[in-house]
């Protein structure tokens, strides 16, 4: 059997609050998981729920309270496993006196790529994040979104295994999304794992092998998409149009939603034909059926419920 | 050996050079300038001594304040900014990073204090005075202008390691002072007659890097002979507390959390 990507046991970390009566607040609780090599991994989870602590924790910027993580064979603690990821932080921020030429060949500098090779890869690197034409502007003059592509250029330069990103897609427009999306793709034809940490639920849906959720520190379920997400299909939804002067069918016509012409009905599954018979009855234009699939959007909010929407981490002891 | 430190030394460098950190030379070469002009004018035969004097407490005053207000931001702006968060997922051990912001920031220094330097044999130059063998003795002044900036920086580097600029830099300004006076600290203690007071001065003097034997620019301007062993001293002296502060920071930087 292959060794896993990410190999995470029982991480915790605590941290002690207060100045005068100090209070231990967990952030993480006791993660058990391992990522599969060449997974794309999603990482869900409600603001504070500890998604970027653990990011933290596997890239050797903060220290585990207990638990150990392994990253292809290699403890967290050892130096040579930085050789083996890349990371892209949160809201990443840059030295904004440089270029994003500039930045990219400092951080080239601690790969083992000779200067003819740091200069190549760098531009190749700004060519396929869309940061060509801008590669010679200072990073104090780009946006939000440039900024987001000048990160993603970073974490992927030194052509890591493992690819760490934190919330990749915030603050980029839709066409950078579908970008990264693209990039991110390509990582996994390239055989690399990316592990990343997202609340765009539909990003991780569309891109994912497998989601784990997290919520107040604690792991809430992990698995595909697809097995989180029944497949079972209770309700169909079905769009049609009435003609001109058509008055609604009478026997559905306390369930429909009415926008001009258009209506639209949501039936249980078993009343699908009896529906649509009514709907033949009275001559309505038939315009979709579609079976009504729980998102992994329902089953987030249902996990983390709607309390849950932003949590903290908890505090557990008093000291 | 690692070679990690070595861009980080140069980024740091490139960082005070974009910042416009060496504005401060004009500022230097206007006072030269000013002060070549005027004291030809007001002084009779001390013109030397003036400009000397002049020329190399400013070095010393312009490269401390520099080694403390960058020195205590080197690694909380870093933090502040979370430009560090990319750069320590890398291989680069904590340490390595410490040693090239430290080594970055003193060849700031190194590169500032050497034009500020050019400029006062300028000012030398100007007032006519044809340059004699004791003119060496200001290269050493200066080169203990460097030692003690040297050490000033590892201090401020220190506590920019677990405390906030604020406090970092009262700190630093604080031993510093204190450095000025260890030798009285220490005489004050040997004149007094309270046993804890004796022993309290004795580890304070002791504790604080003696920044008093690190100005000879008196010597300088009077042209009066610096002892070699004391470049020595003073060069071995600055190395090893320099050396325990980075260690210290090391420690210090090495276990904590980038929250």
């Amino acid at each position: 059997m292959s060794m896993p990507a990410i190999e995470i046991v029982g991480l915790t970390k605590d941290y002690t609050v207060g100045f005068w009566s100090k209070r231990v607040r967990r952030s993480l609780d006791n993660l058990t998981l391992a990522v599969e090599d060449g997974e794309i991994f999603g990482f869900l989870g409600p603001n504070g729920a500890g998604k970027t602590t653990t990011l933290k924790l596997l890239t050797g910027l903060i220290f585990p309270t207990s638990g150990t993580a392994r990253v292809r064979g290699r403890s967290i603690d050892d130096i040579s496993m930085h050789r083996e990821i890349g990371y892209l932080p949160e809201q990443p921020y840059f030295y904004d006196y440089l270029t994003a030429r500039e930045l990219l060949d400092y951080y080239a500098r601690f790969s083992t790529y000779s200067s003819q090779d740091r200069r190549e890869r760098v531009s190749q690197l700004l060519e396929r994040v869309g940061l060509a034409s801008a590669a010679d502007v200072q990073l104090r003059k780009y946006s939000k979104g440039m900024l987001q592509r000048a990160g993603i250029a970073q974490a992927i330069l030194h052509e890591p295994q493992v690819v760490f990103l934190d919330e990749p897609m915030s603050g980029l427009d839709p066409v950078g999304r579908h970008e990264v999306r693209d990039i991110i793709l390509e990582l996994k034809k390239q055989g690399r794992t990316v592990f990343f940490s997202t609340h765009i639920l539909s990003d991780a849906e569309m891109l994912c092998d497998r989601v784990a959720v997290l919520a107040a520190g604690k792991l809430q379920g992990v698995g595909a998409p697809g097995d989180i997400v029944s497949l079972e299909v209770h309700t169909m939804d079905i769009l049609f149009e009435l003609r001109p002067g058509q008055d609604l069918p009478p026997g559905i016509a306390h369930k429909i939603t009415r926008i001009g012409a258009r209506c639209h009905v949501e039936v249980p599954e078993h009343e699908l034909y009896a529906v649509l018979d009514e709907l033949r009855r009275s001559e309505a234009r038939l315009l979709s059926v579609l079976p009504v699939r729980p998102t992994l959007e329902d089953y987030f909010l249902r996990l983390v419920g709607t309390e849950g929407a932003v949590s903290r981490g908890v505090e557990v002891t008093t000291t | 050996m690692s070679t990690a430190p070595l861009p980080v030394a140069l980024n740091t460098f490139r960082e005070a050079v974009r910042d416009r950190v060496l504005y401060n030379l004009v500022f230097f070469a206007l006072l030269m300038m000013g002060a070549a002009i005027l004291v030809g004018q007001i002084s009779i035969g001390i013109d030397r001594l003036v400009i000397i004097n002049l020329g190399l407490s400013a070095i010393s005053l312009i490269g401390l304040v520099m080694a403390i207000f960058i020195g205590v931001g080197l690694v909380s702006k870093e933090i502040e900014k979370r430009t560090l968060y990319s750069l320590l997922a890398r291989p680069i051990r904590r340490w390595e990073f410490l040693l090239g912001k430290y080594a970055g920031l003193v060849l700031t220094l190194v590169v500032n204090t050497a034009f500020m330097t050019i400029g006062l044999a300028a000012a030398l130059f100007y007032v006519g005075r044809p340059l004699v063998p004791t003119d060496l003795l200001i290269l050493v002044a200066v080169y203990f202008i460097l030692l003690e900036l040297a050490l000033v920086t590892a201090l401020a580097l220190f506590f920019s390691c677990f405390s906030s600029p604020m406090l970092s830099t009262l700190f630093t300004v604080g031993i510093y002072i204190t450095g000025c006076f260890a030798g009285d600290i220490r005489a004050f203690g040997e004149l007094t007659r309270n046993p804890a007071m004796k022993i309290l001065t004795r580890v304070i003097s002791y504790l604080v890097p003696n920044f008093h034997n690190f100005n000879v620019i008196a010597f300088a301007a009077h042209g009066q002979r610096i002892p070699f062993s004391l470049v020595g001293h003073n060069t071995l002296y600055a190395v090893l507390y320099v050396a325990l502060l980075l260690i210290a920071a090391s420690a210090v930087f090495s276990t904590r959390n980038l929250k």
